[in-house]
């Protein structure tokens, strides 16, 4: 096995015992980098499950799974249309399959797949979309995925959740394991800043939006990379007496508006920042959930992608920064709503 | 004296011709209730999808049975000509035919996998059926079903669709000779001649550059179809197999063969009972 791993010529971690990883020490690892590992963890007891990917094993390290299961692991080369597809039949004779492959070429290119082929018939595949958003910086436009929630999120059946860091995905895989219907998991490239594990007391809970932080005076809706973001901005706005709610909206579909309308309605400002165009994801299922709840009087501000922009070029940290998503532009933002 | 196997094969033969003769009757019957059907795609895979139903396909009185064969309809239009079929096996009640199409009826124009029992997968969008049959006979070769095929109709037309090939190219090299497509080459699609509108020859010289072994044969001869069905290797095989079925489009009503303006359409009651009976003189 150490030849074969030396072979792509990439340096690439022992797997202990050549089994399972070592689920220790997991929170240094990012979230594209985590889901391989739990999965080859997963597999260990679970023998229906199988993974797929379409020549990238490397990038989203689902390669962990090939070394601890390989009998059960599928590279179906650069098809991603035919990878879901695939793993819908598989699904209709028992198995339960992961496909990963970036988010543009699944959540886009194969949306019509998911739709008709997993949520339609209701089948049991796990669809591994990583380096969503603008994370793949400079590579442009065409490796972005800025839409996919407003797809994703209006399709029937669907279960779409997004893990901000390494312990949420491990979460969101082990808490998803058992659903009868598809999951789509929304992730990022990785280097993501941990923030359940330096909240011990936060719990990521399936199909329920995660209160990180109290204040009265502005509620901050986030999910993905700017969880982190926000809650660094909620703790600047703080220096000034600013108190800010920030709560992780990381299961879009289906949406807690219940927890956002609370506390939007008690702040009457609510900003949502997301890692998507401004129309379709998050920020519109929170729009939806305020009026539902008779409460068209909050005011809303939105961070993410303007409407009619596609990204600049640039590095991932760079344009995060370009388009506020970071905790300096959510300060901004905020600061900026409660001036109004 | 006459071999035992001949005489097995000729009640096969006329099965084949007489559920081929069901399915052409009833497609007329349910496109009647439904208003708008697609007569002339179903009517080129009579005598395929007859035979499939007679011993072709290896299937129990459960229809959920693990091991079973799978049948995907990668043209999903021909739903109605599978229904009877189903029906005739007792996987659901006669009287849901009399639904077709009617709201909240299991039955529609495509099959539902959901609804419907014995139905193998949902589908309706071209070009998936390949990709999704390429799924199940990795998951049977995973589960060790070694007897276990996968078969899957594809309209010529349908080969259009770029997924087909990717499907393609991994049944081959993932050496699945459990699957095993059928093309239903009726030479038509909606807009006109399949080599007209965007052509798909050498079908057969196509699947074979990707790997899959194939046999030629007349699609509407139920000893041909049978004959192919029984030389295919078996399963635990390595190379995908591909038999390309040379039908005709509307075949069995005379004025639908080849008709274009056919691929969907309806027959008013008077018409529908001069089709009927001619289906009856040809079955």
């Amino acid at each position: 096995m150490a030849e074969a791993e030396r072979a792509d010529g990439v340096e690439l971690a022992p797997v202990p015992g050549g089994k399972s990883w070592d689920l220790a020490g997991m929170e240094k690892l990012s979230t594209s980098a985590v889901a391989g590992k739990v999965l080859a963890a997963m597999g260990d007891e679970d023998p229906d499950i199988v993974v797929l990917t379409a020549d990238l094993k490397f990038s989203n390290q689902t390669v962990d799974f090939e070394r601890a299961h390989p009998e059960r692991f599928v590279n179906v080369g650069i098809s991603e249309q035919h990878m879901v597809s695939m793993a819908a039949g598989m699904a209709s004779v028992g198995l339960k399959p992961y496909v990963a492959t970036f988010a543009p070429f699944v959540g886009l290119l194969a949306g019509e797949h998911i739709r008709t082929d997993l949520a339609y018939p209701g089948l049991p595949v796990r669809v591994i979309a990583h380096h969503a958003g603008i994370a793949i910086g400079f590579y442009g436009t065409s490796h972005h995925a800025t839409e996919d929630l407003g797809l994703m999120r209006s399709i029937a059946g669907l279960t779409v959740v997004c893990p901000c860091d390494a312990t949420a995905t491990e979460a969101a895989l082990r808490q998803t394991a058992d659903l009868p219907g598809p999951v789509y998991f929304r992730v990022g490239r990785g280097r993501d800043v941990p923030v359940y594990d330096a909240l011990p007391e936060a719990h990521w809970t399936l199909g329920e939006a995660t209160v990180l932080r109290e204040g009265r005076d502005l509620t901050i809706v986030a999910n993905g990379i700017t969880v982190a973001a926000a809650l660094e901005a909620a703790g600047a706005l703080a220096g000034d007496h600013i108190e800010a709610s920030v709560i992780d909206a990381h299961t879009v579909r289906p949406f807690d508006g219940a927890t956002i309308a609370e506390y939007a309605g008690r702040s009457k400002r609510l900003l949502v920042a997301e890692e998507h165009n401004v129309v379709g994801g998050v920020a519109s299922a929170c729009a939806e959930a305020l009026v539902e709840h008779g409460l068209a009087d909050v005011k809303l501000a939105r961070i993410g992608m303007p409407a009619d922009e596609y990204s600049l070029i640039g590095p991932p940290t760079h344009l995060y920064r370009h388009y506020g998503m970071d905790a300096d532009g959510i300060e901004a933002k905020a600061r900026e709503l409660l001036a109004d | 004296m006459t071999n035992p196997l001949d005489v097995d094969r000729t009640a096969q033969v006329q099965e084949v011709r007489d559920r081929a003769a069901i399915v052409r009757r009833e497609t007329v019957r349910l496109v009647g209730i439904a208003g708008s059907g697609h007569y002339s795609s179903v009517f080129s895979c009579a005598e395929l999808m007859g035979a499939l139903y007679s011993g072709v396909l290896r299937i129990a009185e459960d229809p959920d049975w693990p091991e079973r064969d799978r049948l995907i309809l990668s043209k999903g239009h021909v739903a109605v000509g599978l229904y009877p079929l189903l029906a005739e096996r007792g996987y659901f009640p006669e009287d849901w035919l009399d639904s077709y199409t009617r709201l909240g009826s299991p039955l529609g124009d495509h099959p539902d996998m959901r609804r419907i029992p014995g139905v193998d997968f949902s589908s309706g969008s071209l070009g998936h059926g390949l990709s999704i049959g390429v799924g199940m006979a990795q998951a049977a070769r995973i589960r060790g079903y070694d007897e276990t095929r996968v078969w899957v109709l594809l309209g010529d037309q349908e080969l259009n669709e770029g997924q087909v090939w990717e499907a393609a190219g991994s049944a081959s090299h993932f050496g699945l000779g459990n699957v095993v497509a059928i093309v239903d080459a009726n030479q038509m699609g909606l807009d006109g001649t399949t080599e007209e509108t965007m052509s798909v020859e050498p079908i057969g010289g196509r699947f074979e550059a990707f790997g899959w072994e194939v046999t030629e044969i007349d699609g509407h001869d139920p000893e041909a179809i049978l004959a192919a069905a029984a030389a295919l290797p078996p399963a635990t095989g390595e190379r995908p197999q591909c038999i390309v079925a040379r039908t005709v489009k509307g075949k069995g009503v005379s004025y639908m063969e080849l008709s274009r303006t056919w691929h969907i359409g309806y027959l008013d009651p008077d018409d529908a009972a001069a089709a009927t009976k001619e289906i009856d003189q040809r079955g």
